[in-house]
């Protein structure tokens, strides 16, 4: 059972060849024996865990079940679940046990889905390793001495080392995209507005999106059908019909199943600044695609050089103001000792924050500050407005833009920390869709030195049905999504 | 433009974040760093440009009035580091 999709275990669970509780021990087993080296989970409660899957077999008994009852799913440590222990990532929660369930906990308690444990993350969601994390580093399964990426890089390596058939992840600037692609995984960032974002820790609030991370389009489907949804807990919630995003998966389409299909390339990715090794598996890629039918097109994306400076404006301005509330005073970690009332929030937040998180919040208050608020923060507007525009113009000549995902396959553990800036560039390929809002998937397409490699695939406004049909026509006609790493 | 570091202990002071001298410096060097990398803004013409706040241009929605909270002070105060009688407690501010 271990390494089957969900779409397999959602068969097994249903033909009775396997309870939930027996699933969700096995990858507790599973658990047990790996995370102590790969640290992908931050928290792990059996017990919560089993009496969810006793309670999905009550379900599956009395023929209640859906696509994902009885199946244990990973939470990124950045959703409050009710009676876990929940610190994204950070000493600043490091105690702090949520009294209420994010959204997206609460929906997938409501399809039936057993919480198997919280994942490690870069703190507060800042950064791109996974080394920021109050809890120690996560290894990248395909070669320990590397990064998963991030910030979702516990859900990512406790998906490839097989402890959880799927996982959650969030993306503010490429935190699900770019470590599925460093550790060979299926990732979907929606559109901005279509998963709710109550409940789960704020970073930069009009960025900050969920999305699934798992082995195959079509379970990163069948999560995102659990996940999406209208919620008037989030004020950026869209009101929108209820889609099936694996509702043109199923379809016999032959043997050219793109024919039709306008894939844009913006001459932006493929000019300098990704290694050779990656970019010879995004042009096989686009090799498989032009046999599947898809035709292709140069497009350009005149501004993306200008997004991760508009980013590193915006996502630190929001993110010095979300932070604010951690003050020592309604909850969280509070400094043990101090003189005033001043003293107390200045010495909670010097110990609370690790460094990168430090950094960004100096970085958003001095951007946001008097004198400095027209230079930088408007000016990131104005450019993010002309990102956006610039995906508007590239989607009037094609149905979908491709490119890598990172410029990079995994690092080594410690390269690139002690230089923010090297860090923040690892997400060159993947900032501008949140920034312009839309959905953005990785998938698997190669490895180049032995570590995968992550192939972009970014849609329209939500367009992830159509999507999550390109990446499945792909996996239909290769193996790389299937690759796991030796055990 | 390059940061001082002044600048960085006002900043450090807006934040309420105490900042060791030793944490100053390395600090102002690494924001020196990413002001370079976010400088390349600043050569753009962006008169004219509407700036974007969200990815998505809807309103604010409204609702009725009505509750829809229940009162659950007990639950959220347990995570307080230090409660009384219903208050969280603060070090004095008021002589």
């Amino acid at each position: 059972m271990i390494g089957r999709t969900l779409k397999e275990l959602g068969a097994a669970l249903a033909g009775r060849e396997i309870s939930s509780v027996e699933l969700t021990q096995l990858h507790l087993d599973r658990i047990a024996r790996l995370n102590p080296e790969i640290n992908a989970f931050i928290t792990v409660d059996a017990e919560r865990s089993l009496a969810q899957a006793r309670a999905a077999d009550a379900r599956l008994a009395a023929g209640e079940g859906g696509a994902l009852t009885g199946i244990p799913i990973a939470q990124k440590d950045i959703f409050c679940a009710e009676g876990w222990r929940t610190t994204c990532g950070s000493k600043m929660l490091g105690d702090f046990v949520s009294p209420y369930d994010a959204t997206v906990i609460e929906k997938f308690a409501a399809a039936g889905a057993v919480n198997l444990g919280k994942t490690n993350m870069d703190e507060f969601a800042m950064g791109s390793s996974n080394e920021t994390s109050h809890f120690g580093p996560v290894r990248n399964p395909w070669d320990r001495t590397r990064v998963p990426g991030g910030s979702s890089g516990g859900s990512a390596a406790a998906v490839a080392a097989l402890m959880a058939p799927a996982a959650t992840g969030t993306d503010t600037g490429g935190s699900i995209r770019q470590p599925a692609a460093l550790c060979n995984l299926t990732g979907l960032k929606p559109t901005y507005g279509v998963v709710s974002r109550w409940g789960m820790i704020a970073f930069a609030s009009s960025l900050d999106q969920a999305g699934p991370m798992a082995r195959t389009a079509e379970d990163c489907g069948l999560m995102l059908n659990a996940m999406a949804g209208f919620d008037d807990r989030d004020s950026t919630s869209l009101e929108r019909e209820t889609e099936d995003y694996c509702r043109e998966l199923a379809a016999n389409v032959g043997e050219k199943p793109l024919s039709g299909l306008k894939i844009g390339l913006p001459k932006e990715f493929f000019g300098e600044g990704c290694d050779a090794g990656v970019m010879a598996c995004v042009q096989e890629a686009i090799a498989e695609y032009r046999r599947l039918g898809a035709e292709t097109v140069e497009v350009s994306l005149p501004n993306m050089r200008l997004a991760v400076p508009a980013y590193y404006v915006i996502a630190p301005a929001e993110a010095s103001s979300n932070l604010s509330r951690y003050d020592g005073v309604r909850y969280g970690y509070r400094a043990p000792d101090y003189a005033d009332l001043d003293d107390m929030y200045r010495k909670t937040r010097a110990q609370g924050f690790g460094a990168e998180v430090k950094r960004r919040i100096l970085i958003g208050t001095y951007v946001l500050s008097h004198g400095y608020y027209d230079a930088y923060y408007l000016q990131a507007q104005r450019i993010r407005r002309l990102i956006a525009d610039d995906f508007v113009a590239a989607f009037r000549q094609c149905d979908v833009i491709l490119g890598p995902t990172s410029p990079c396959t995994a690092f080594g553990l410690g390269e690139k920390a002690a230089d923010p800036v090297q860090m923040y560039l690892s997400d060159i390929y993947t900032i501008a869709v949140n920034l312009a809002g839309l959905p953005g998937m990785s998938i698997p397409c190669g490895f180049s030195a032995g570590l995968p490699v992550g192939l972009q695939l970014i849609g329209d406004y939500f367009a992830e049905a159509r999507l999550l049909n390109v990446a499945h026509r792909y996996q239909q006609a290769t193996d790389w999504h299937l690759k796991t790493p030796d055990a | 433009m390059s940061l001082t570091l002044e600048q960085v202990r006002r900043v450090a002071h807006l934040a309420r974040i105490d900042i060791s001298e030793s944490e100053a410096e390395s600090t102002l060097g690494h924001l020196n760093g990413i002001f370079s990398l976010i400088e390349a803004m600043q050569a753009v013409d962006t008169r004219g440009i509407e700036p974007m706040a969200h990815a998505r241009d809807v309103a604010q929605r409204l609702r009725e009035d009505r509750v829809t909270e229940e009162n659950r002070r007990a639950a959220f105060q347990a995570v307080a580091p230090e409660t009384e009688a219903g208050l969280y407690l603060v070090p004095k501010v008021i002589e």
